[in-house]
C-alpha cells in the first residue's frame, strides 16, 4: 500500500490568523481519507493550498513519493489532484459542456470551440461512473445534486486521481447523500484516492479508511474509524465534551402568532419560489423549517419580513394582516429576525459597534429625539448588550467587520432581543459558527421560545431542526411537504420529505 | 462588501487621536504634492519653466506678502486703501473660487455618503444658476431681505430638481446614476442654449441673461474690484449643516447606511428609494447653490459655458476631501488657489489652465488608489481602506 | 430549478399589460392631434430615394399623401392598443416597436409635408453616425464581459482623436493616424487595466479619472499647440469613401451600406468578428465565465487578470478606432470636447444590447437615426427649436437605461475586482 499524497509540516500565515500550523497528513492510495474539523479549524485553506490556490508559509506537497511545487490550479491538475469546491464553481449562465471544457478547450477549424467532442467526452464518463447529466443542460436549470455531479466530471475529464471532496454533502437531502457515498465507492473502485472534508460525524464514520481530526489550525490526532465513536471524534474536534443535545423543557404553546395562509413569493429573478404555502406559529413554540437549501426558504423569510413583496396569499401577525406593508412597520410590530445572511443583511460591517446595536430603532428614543441622535444613549446602549451578550470587543467602537463570526451573530442577537418581541425568524442562524456559538445561540432561541414568544427556526442542518423544534415543516421545491411534530418523527422521514416524497409514501416507506 | 466611501470617522469619538488625523492627512496631501510633480513634467514637456508657471500660479492665488505689508503701511500713513485692496486681491479672490466649489464638492460628498456617484452636478449648477439669474433679474423692487433668499432658494430648488430626476430614475428603475447625470448635463446645456439665446436672452448681441437686480446680489464686503462676498460664509456654514446632518441626525445615519450596505439598511426598515432621491434632491441643491452663489455673488448674469468643469472639480473635491465636510472645506480651499492661480499662470506663463484638469485627474487617481502613493513614498503603515464606491449597473 | 407552470396572474403583469395598451392608445391620439389636425389635407410628402453623389441606380422618389399615412398610423396604434388592452402581447419589444414606428412615420409626414425629405440620405447618415457610439459599445461590451467597467471611453476616445488628427496631419498619412489612435486607446485603457485590477481603484472612479484627464490633456494640447498651428498639426483630411463595387449599385441599401469609409466598414467588421470570438472560441469562452464567475474560472487554471487586462486593452483599442472617426473619420480636425457624451451613450447603447455586439450595433443604429434625424428636421426648418431636438439622443438613452424597454442582466462580477 502506497501514500498517494503526503502534506509534511504544512504552515500558513493570515494577518492576525495562524490558519494551519505545521499539519502533517497522509493519503493512501485508493482510500477514502476523512479531515474532520469544525468550521475555521482550518481544513478550507489546507485543501486549497493543495490545489495552489494559496501558497503556504512552510512545508512540503509530496505527490506519489516525489516532491513536487504546486504553484496554481494548473500545477494542481497536472498532478492529477482535482477539487470539488464547497460552493460549486460553475457558471450558473453556461452549460454543463462549457462549464467542463473551461480551460482546456479543444478547438475544430483553428479556433472555434469542438463542443461536441467534450460532450462526447461527458457521456463516456457518465456511463463509467455513473453520473448521469445532460451536457447541454444549463447549470441554472439543473438541481444541487446534479451540480455536483458536473464538479465531479469536470474534475474527471481533466483524469484526477486525487479527489479532494469539501463538504460535499452540506447541500444535499439524505438521500442525495446516500447516491454521493455510492458514487464515491464506484470512485474508489476505479483506483481513485479521496479526501473528505466534513464537520459531520456520522459520514465520518460511514464512509471514511482513515480519519484525521483538525483543530485550531492544528492536526490532533488521527484515528481509525474502527475504533472511533461520535463521542470521540466530537471531542477530538471541539476540544472538550460536546452537549449535543439542547437541554429543554416542553413545549407550552398558545394562541398563534402568525399565521401564513396560501402563500407566493417569486425571488429578485422573477421564479415562482414559493409556491402556496400556509402554517401558523403559535405563541411558545419553535416551528422548525427544514428542507435543502434553495426550495424556497429563504424567500419565504424574506416575504414574512417584508423584504419581498408577496404575489399572493396572507400574512396575519396576531390577527392582522402583514403582508402589504414595511419592513419598518413588521419590525415594530414585534417581529424580530436573525437573517440568514449575516453580513449582506444584519450588519453594517464599516459602521461601528454602537450603532449596529441600534440598527432598527435608531429613529426612536431614547437613541433619537427629533431627528437628532442622541450619543449618549446610544452608546450606553451598546456597553449594557456587549455585556449582556458577551460580545467579545475591545470596545464599542471598533467596526462589526472586525469582529469574528460568532461575535458578530451575537451583536445581531443582542440587537433583535433588546426589543420586546412577539415572534422571533431565526434563519441559518449557527451557519458558520463554532460550537461555542452554537450552543451559545441555541440556548438564546429556546429562552425566547420559554418567554413566550412563537419562534420560525429556518435552517438546513437536519440536527439543528430536530434539537430545537417543537413542530417541524418541511419545504421542497417552493412547497411544504408536510408539518410534523418533532417528538413523532426521525431524519429518514425527514429526508424523504425534503427529497419530494409524497408523505403518504414517505411513511409507507419508513 | 462594504460600500462606504472612506474610513473616515462615523462618528465624532472622543478617543481619536491627533497623530491618526495626520495618518488621514498623509495621503492626501502626498496625493496633492504628487499631482502637481505630474502637472510640472507636462509643463516642461511643453517646453516651459515649471518654476515659472508655479511661480505665478502661486502669486496669482496668494498674492506677494511684501506688497500686502506695503499696502497697510500706506494705508496707515495715508489712509489711502487702493495698495491694500491690490494686495489682498489675489488672495480673497482664491477664497471667492473656492466659495463655489465647496457646495459643489459637498454635494458629491453627500451623495458618496449614500452610494450615490453624481457626475451631474455640472448641469446642476448651470441649472441652479439660471434659476437664480431669473428670479435676480425678472423681479423686480423687492427689497433684498426678501429677494435675495427667493433667488438662492430658486437656485437650490432648481438644482435639486434637476439632481432628483436620476435619483427617481435609479430608485424606481435601478437605471444607473452614473450614466442619466451625464445625459441630465448634456440635456441641461442644450437648455441652457435655447434659454440664453431666446426666453432669457437680454438685449444685446451676446447670448447671456440680463444683469440681476441689485437686490439679489450677495453683499460683499469690500469695494471694487474686490468680489469677496457672503457667498464665502454660507458654504461654511452649509458645510457644518451637512456635517450635523451626515452624522448627528437619524436622517443622515439613514443616507450612511444605505451607502454602507443598502440590503442592511432595507433589513432595519429602512426606505432605500426614498433616500436615494432625498440625496439626489439634497446634493443637486447643493450643487444648484454653487451656481446661486457663483451667479448672485460674482457675475451677476450667466452666459454660455457657465459652469464648465464644476462637475468634474466636485468629484475630485468629494474624494479628496473623503467625502467628509470638513475635508471638503479644505480641498475646495486648495482647489480654489489652485484654478485662482491658474488664470495668472496663464497670462504669464502661458500655460493653459486646463493643466489643472489634468492634476486634478492624477489627484483622483492617486486618492482612489492610495497603495500606489504608499508604494511611490515607500509609506509602510498599510491601513486597509475601502473606497468601493460602486457595484457594477446596479441594475 | 424552480417551477413556473402555475399560472399567478400578478397584479404588477396586469399593470404593465394595461399601461402599455394604454400607452398605444394614446400614441393613436397624439398622432392625430398633433400631427393630423396640423396637415393639410392633400398635401404630399416626398422621400428621395437617391443620394447624388451615389454610383447607385437611380429609383424614382417615393411620394406618399401626407394625410391619409398619419390617419393609417393613428389607426394602427389605437388598434394595436385595444388589442394589447383586451388580449395582451407577451412582446414588449414588439409592442415599443410599434410605438416608435407608428410615431416616427406619423411625424416624419407630419414634419415634410409639401417637402422633399431625403430618406435614403437619412438612414446612410444614421449609419455614419452610428459608428462611434458602435465603436464605444463594443469597447463596454468586451470589457464588461470580463467583469470590468470602463467609463473611461469618452475621455480614451477624445484622446485618440487628438492622436490621430496630429500624427496624420504630420506624417500625411491617414492610417499612420489610425493606428496611432488604436494604441494610444490601447495605451490609456492599459492604464485603466493597471489600475482596478493591480490596485483595485474603483472601476467607475478610474473611469472618470480618465475621462478628466482626457478632457484635460486634449484641451492642453489643443490651446497650446494646435490653436497656432492649425495648417501643420490639426488639418488632416478624411478618408476617402470607398465604393464597394456592384453592391453600391444596389438602390437605397447601396448608398446606405456599400459606399461608406473605411472606419465604418471596419466597425461592422469588428462587430462580427467580437461577436464570433465572444460566443464561438475559447477566448471568448474565458472571457464569459471570468466575467460571470472568475473564481470558477480561477479554479481550472485561467488567469483572471491576464484576460482582463487583455479584454480592457482590446476595448481600449477599438475605442481608439471610435476616436479616430471623429478627427480623421469625418471632419480632419480636432476641437475640444468633440465627442460629445458619445461614449456614455456608447455604454446605453451597449446596456440595451444586451452585452452582446450585434445587439450594441443594432442599438447604436436607434441613436444614430435620432441623431441623424434631429439634423434633418433643422434642415426641413420643423418649429420646434434645434436645442430640443438635440436633446433627443440624451433623452432616448435615460428612457433605455429605465429598463422600461426589455431589462438587461449584465455579466454577473461585472464591477467588482477579483481577489484570490
Amino acid at each position: 500500500m502506497t501514500n498517494v499524497l503526503e502534506l509534511r509540516g504544512i504552515t500558513k500565515r493570515f494577518p492576525g490568523v495562524l490558519a494551519n500550523d505545521k499539519i502533517d497528513i497522509t493519503l493512501r492510495e485508493g482510500k477514502i481519507l476523512a479531515l474532520l474539523g469544525e468550521n475555521g479549524a482550518g481544513k478550507s485553506t489546507l485543501m486549497n493550498i493543495l490545489y495552489g490556490l494559496y501558497k503556504p508559509d512552510e512545508g512540503k506537497i509530496i505527490v506519489r513519493g516525489k516532491e513536487v511545487e504546486i504553484q496554481g490550479p494548473n500545477d494542481a491538475i497536472a498532478q492529477g489532484i482535482g477539487m470539488v469546491h464547497q460552493h460549486f464553481m460553475l457558471v450558473p449562465v453556461m452549460t454543463v459542456t462549457e462549464n467542463v471544457m473551461l480551460g482546456i478547450e479543444p478547438v475544430k477549424n483553428g479556433v472555434i470551440l469542438d463542443k461536441e467532442k467534450v460532450a462526447k467526452r461527458i457521456r463516456e464518463i457518465s456511463d463509467e461512473y455513473g453520473l448521469e447529466v445532460d451536457p447541454t443542460a444549463y447549470i441554472k436549470d439543473l438541481p444541487v445534486g446534479i451540480q455536483q455531479r458536473v464538479e465531479i466530471i469536470k474534475v474527471l475529464y481533466r483524469q484526477a486521481d486525487i479527489l479532494i471532496l469539501d463538504e460535499p454533502t452540506a447541500v444535499l437531502t439524505p438521500q442525495e447523500v446516500e447516491g454521493l457515498f455510492k458514487i464515491i465507492d464506484t470512485l474508489i473502485k476505479a483506483g481513485k484516492s479521496i479526501i473528505f472534508i466534513t464537520h459531520k460525524l456520522k459520514e465520518v464514520l460511514a464512509v471514511a479508511d482513515d480519519i484525521t481530526v483538525l483543530r485550531l489550525g492544528t492536526v490532533v490526532g488521527s484515528i481509525d474509524p474502527k475504533e472511533a465513536t461520535s463521542e470521540i471524534l466530537a471531542t477530538m474536534m471541539v476540544g472538550r465534551d460536546v452537549n449535543l443535545v439542547v437541554q429543554k423543557q416542553p413545549a407550552k404553546p398558545g394562541e398563534p402568532v402568525l399565521v401564513v395562509e396560501d402563500l407566493f413569493v417569486r425571488d429578485e429573478r422573477q421564479h415562482l419560489t414559493v409556491q402556496g404555502v400556509s402554517f401558523d406559529v403559535r405563541k411558545g413554540e419553535v416551528l422548525g423549517v427544514a428542507g435543502v437549501q434553495g426550495n424556497g426558504q429563504t424567500e419565504l423569510v424574506y416575504a414574512l419580513t417584508g423584504l419581498l413583496p408577496l404575489e399572493a396569499g396572507t400574512i396575519r401577525l396576531l390577527g392582522e394582516p402583514i403582508h402589504h406593508t414595511t419592513p419598518r412597520n413588521i419590525l415594530e410590530r414585534g417581529v424580530a429576525h436573525i437573517p440568514e445572511d449575516r453580513q449582506r443583511h444584519g450588519l453594517i460591517l464599516s459602521f461601528p459597534i454602537h450603532d449596529n446595536m441600534m440598527l432598527c430603532t435608531y429613529y426612536k428614543p431614547p437613541f433619537a429625539r427629533g431627528i437628532s441622535l442622541q450619543e449618549k444613549a446610544i452608546f450606553s446602549n451598546a456597553e449594557a448588550l456587549v455585556k449582556q451578550y458577551d460580545v467579545r470587543t475591545p470596545s464599542i467602537y471598533v467596526n462589526a467587520g472586525n469582529l469574528s463570526g460568532g461575535n458578530q451573530q451575537k451583536v445581531i442577537v443582542a440587537r433583535e432581543f433588546s426589543r420586546p418581541i412577539e415572534l422571533l425568524i431565526a434563519s441559518q442562524p449557527t451557519r458558520g459558527l463554532d460550537v461555542g456559538s452554537i450552543e451559545y445561540i441555541h440556548k438564546q432561541i429556546i429562552k425566547k421560545r420559554d418567554e413566550g414568544s412563537g419562534v420560525l427556526l429556518v435552517s438546513s442542518e437536519l440536527d439543528e431542526i430536530l434539537a430545537l423544534s417543537d413542530r417541524i415543516a418541511v419545504m421542497y421545491k417552493g412547497q411544504i411537504m408536510d408539518i410534523v411534530d418533532a417528538d413523532k418523527t426521525s431524519k429518514e422521514h425527514l429526508g424523504l420529505l425534503m427529497a419530494g416524497v409524497h408523505p403518504s409514501e414517505a411513511s409507507i416507506k419508513n | 462588501m462594504s460600500n462606504t466611501t472612506t474610513p473616515a470617522p462615523e462618528t465624532g469619538k472622543k478617543e481619536k487621536k491627533s497623530s491618526s488625523i495626520w495618518q488621514e492627512l498623509l495621503v492626501p496631501v502626498l496625493a496633492v504634492v504628487t499631482g502637481l510633480i505630474l502637472g510640472a513634467i507636462v509643463i516642461v514637456m511643453s517646453g516651459e519653466n515649471p518654476f515659472r508657471a508655479y511661480g505665478a500660479l502661486f502669486a496669482g492665488s496668494f498674492g506677494s506678502p511684501v506688497d500686502f505689508f506695503e499696502g497697510i503701511r500706506i494705508y496707515f500713513t495715508t489712509g489711502e486703501t487702493a495698495a491694500l485692496i491690490k494686495a489682498i486681491y489675489p488672495f480673497t479672490e482664491s477664497l471667492v473660487t473656492a466659495t463655489p466649489y465647496i457646495f459643489a464638492g459637498l454635494s458629491v460628498a453627500i451623495g458618496f455618503r449614500c452610494g450615490l456617484f453624481n457626475i451631474g452636478a455640472e448641469g446642476q449648477f448651470f441649472i441652479g444658476a439660471l434659476s437664480s439669474a431669473f428670479v435676480g433679474y425678472s423681479i423686480k423692487g423687492l427689497p433684498m431681505i426678501i429677494h435675495l433668499p427667493l433667488a438662492i432658494s430658486a437656485g437650490i430648488l432648481g438644482g435639486a430638481l434637476w439632481g432628483m430626476i436620476p435619483g427617481y430614475l435609479k430608485a424606481r428603475f435601478g437605471a444607473h446614476e452614473v450614466v442619466n447625470t451625464i445625459m441630465m448635463n448634456w440635456i441641461a446645456f442644450r437648455l441652457s442654449d435655447w434659454l440664453l439665446n431666446g426666453p432669457m436672452k437680454a438685449s444685446g448681441f451676446r447670448p447671456v441673461t440680463p444683469n440681476v437686480e441689485a437686490s439679489a446680489e450677495l453683499p460683499r464686503f469690500f469695494s471694487d474690484p474686490l468680489r469677496f462676498n457672503l457667498g464665502f460664509f454660507l458654504a461654511l456654514l452649509a458645510a457644518y449643516l451637512v456635517y450635523w446632518f451626515l452624522f448627528k441626525t437619524t436622517l443622515g445615519f439613514e443616507i450612511r447606511s444605505v451607502g454602507a450596505n443598502p440590503d442592511a439598511a432595507k433589513y432595519a426598515g429602512m426606505n432605500i428609494i426614498r433616500n436615494f432621491v432625498l440625496v439626489m434632491f439634497i446634493s443637486g441643491g447643493l450643487a444648484g447653490m454653487a451656481g446661486a452663489s457663483q451667479v448672485l455673488g460674482v457675475d451677476h448674469w450667466v452666459g454660455q459655458g457657465f459652469s464648465a468643469g464644476y462637475g468634474f472639480d466636485a468629484i475630485a473635491l468629494a474624494l479628496l476631501g473623503k467625502s467628509h465636510p470638513a475635508g471638503v472645506v479644505l480641498a475646495a480651499l486648495l482647489f480654489g488657489f489652485l484654478r485662482s492661480g491658474a488664470t495668472d499662470m496663464q497670462s504669464m506663463a502661458r500655460i493653459p489652465v486646463d493643466i489643472i484638469s489634468i492634476v486634478q485627474g492624477m489627484i483622483i487617481v492617486f486618492i482612489a488608489a492610495p497603495d500606489i502613493i504608499r508604494w511611490f513614498y515607500r509609506i509602510r503603515t498599510a491601513k486597509k481602506e475601502e473606497t468601493v464606491l460602486t457595484r457594477g449597473w446596479g441594475s | 430549478m424552480t417551477n413556473d407552470n402555475i399560472q399567478i396572474n400578478s397584479a404588477a403583469e396586469k399593470r404593465k399589460r394595461i399601461s402599455y395598451g394604454i400607452a398605444l392608445l394614446l400614441v393613436g391620439f397624439v398622432i392625430y392631434l398633433l400631427f393630423g389636425l396640423n396637415t393639410q389635407a392633400g398635401s404630399l410628402t416626398t422621400f428621395g430615394l437617391n443620394l447624388t453623389s451615389s454610383q447607385a441606380i437611380k429609383v424614382p422618389d417615393l411620394i406618399v399623401p401626407a394625410l391619409p399615412a398619419i390617419y393609417m398610423m393613428a389607426a394602427i396604434s389605437v388598434f394595436a392598443g385595444a388589442y394589447q388592452l383586451a388580449r395582451g402581447v407577451r412582446s414588449t419589444g414588439w409592442l415599443i416597436s410599434i410605438l416608435a414606428f407608428t410615431f416616427v412615420v406619423a411625424f416624419l409626414m407630419w414634419a415634410a409635408q409639401d417637402k422633399s425629405f431625403n430618406l435614403t440620405g437619412m438612414l446612410s447618415s444614421s449609419l455614419v453616425r452610428a459608428t462611434p457610439i458602435a465603436l464605444a459599445a463594443l469597447c463596454g461590451v468586451i470589457s464588461e464581459r470580463s467583469a470590468v467597467i470602463n467609463i473611461g471611453i469618452e475621455g480614451i476616445m477624445l484622446m485618440s482623436a487628438q492622436a490621430a488628427v496630429i500624427s496624420a496631419t504630420l506624417t500625411h498619412n491617414l492610417y499612420v493616424g489610425l493606428i496611432v489612435a488604436i494604441i494610444v486607446g490601447g495605451l490609456v485603457a492599459a492604464f485603466h487595466a493597471y489600475l482596478v485590477i493591480r490596485f483595485k481603484v474603483d472601476q467607475i472612479v478610474s473611469g472618470v479619472a480618465i475621462n478628466i484627464v482626457g478632457t484635460g490633456t486634449t484641451s492642453f494640447i489643443s490651446s497650446r499647440f494646435m490653436q497656432s498651428a492649425g495648417d501643420t498639426l490639426n488639418n488632416s483630411g478624411t478618408f476617402p469613401i470607398i465604393s464597394i463595387p456592384i453592391l453600391s449599385k444596389i438602390p437605397v441599401l447601396g448608398p446606405v451600406f456599400f459606399e461608406n469609409n473605411l472606419i465604418v466598414y471596419l466597425t461592422i467588421i469588428l462587430i462580427v468578428v467580437v461577436h464570433i470570438l465572444l460566443f464561438y472560441t475559447p477566448w471568448g469562452l474565458r472571457t464569459r465565465a471570468v466575467g460571470e464567475h472568475p473564481k470558477a474560472a480561477d479554479t481550472l487554471g485561467v488567469n483572471v487578470y491576464f484576460m482582463r487586462y487583455v479584454n480592457v486593452i482590446l476595448g481600449g483599442m477599438i475605442a481608439g478606432v471610435g476616436g479616430a472617426y471623429f478627427t480623421i473619420g469625418s471632419v480632419g480636425r480636432f476641437d475640444e470636447i468633440m465627442t460629445a457624451g458619445k461614449g456614455f451613450i456608447g455604454l446605453a447603447a451597449m446596456i440595451f444590447g444586451k452585452w452582446n455586439p450585434i445587439g450594441a450595433y443594432t442599438s447604436s443604429l436607434i441613436f444614430g437615426f435620432a441623431d441623424s434625424l434631429q439634423v434633418k428636421l433643422q434642415i426641413l426648418r420643423v418649429p420646434i427649436p434645434s436645442e430640443f431636438l438635440l436633446m433627443a439622443p440624451y433623452i432616448v438613452t435615460m428612457i433605455i437605461l429605465t429598463g422600461v424597454v426589455g431589462r438587461a442582466i449584465p455579466p454577473a462580477a461585472d464591477g467588482q475586482p477579483y481577489e484570490k
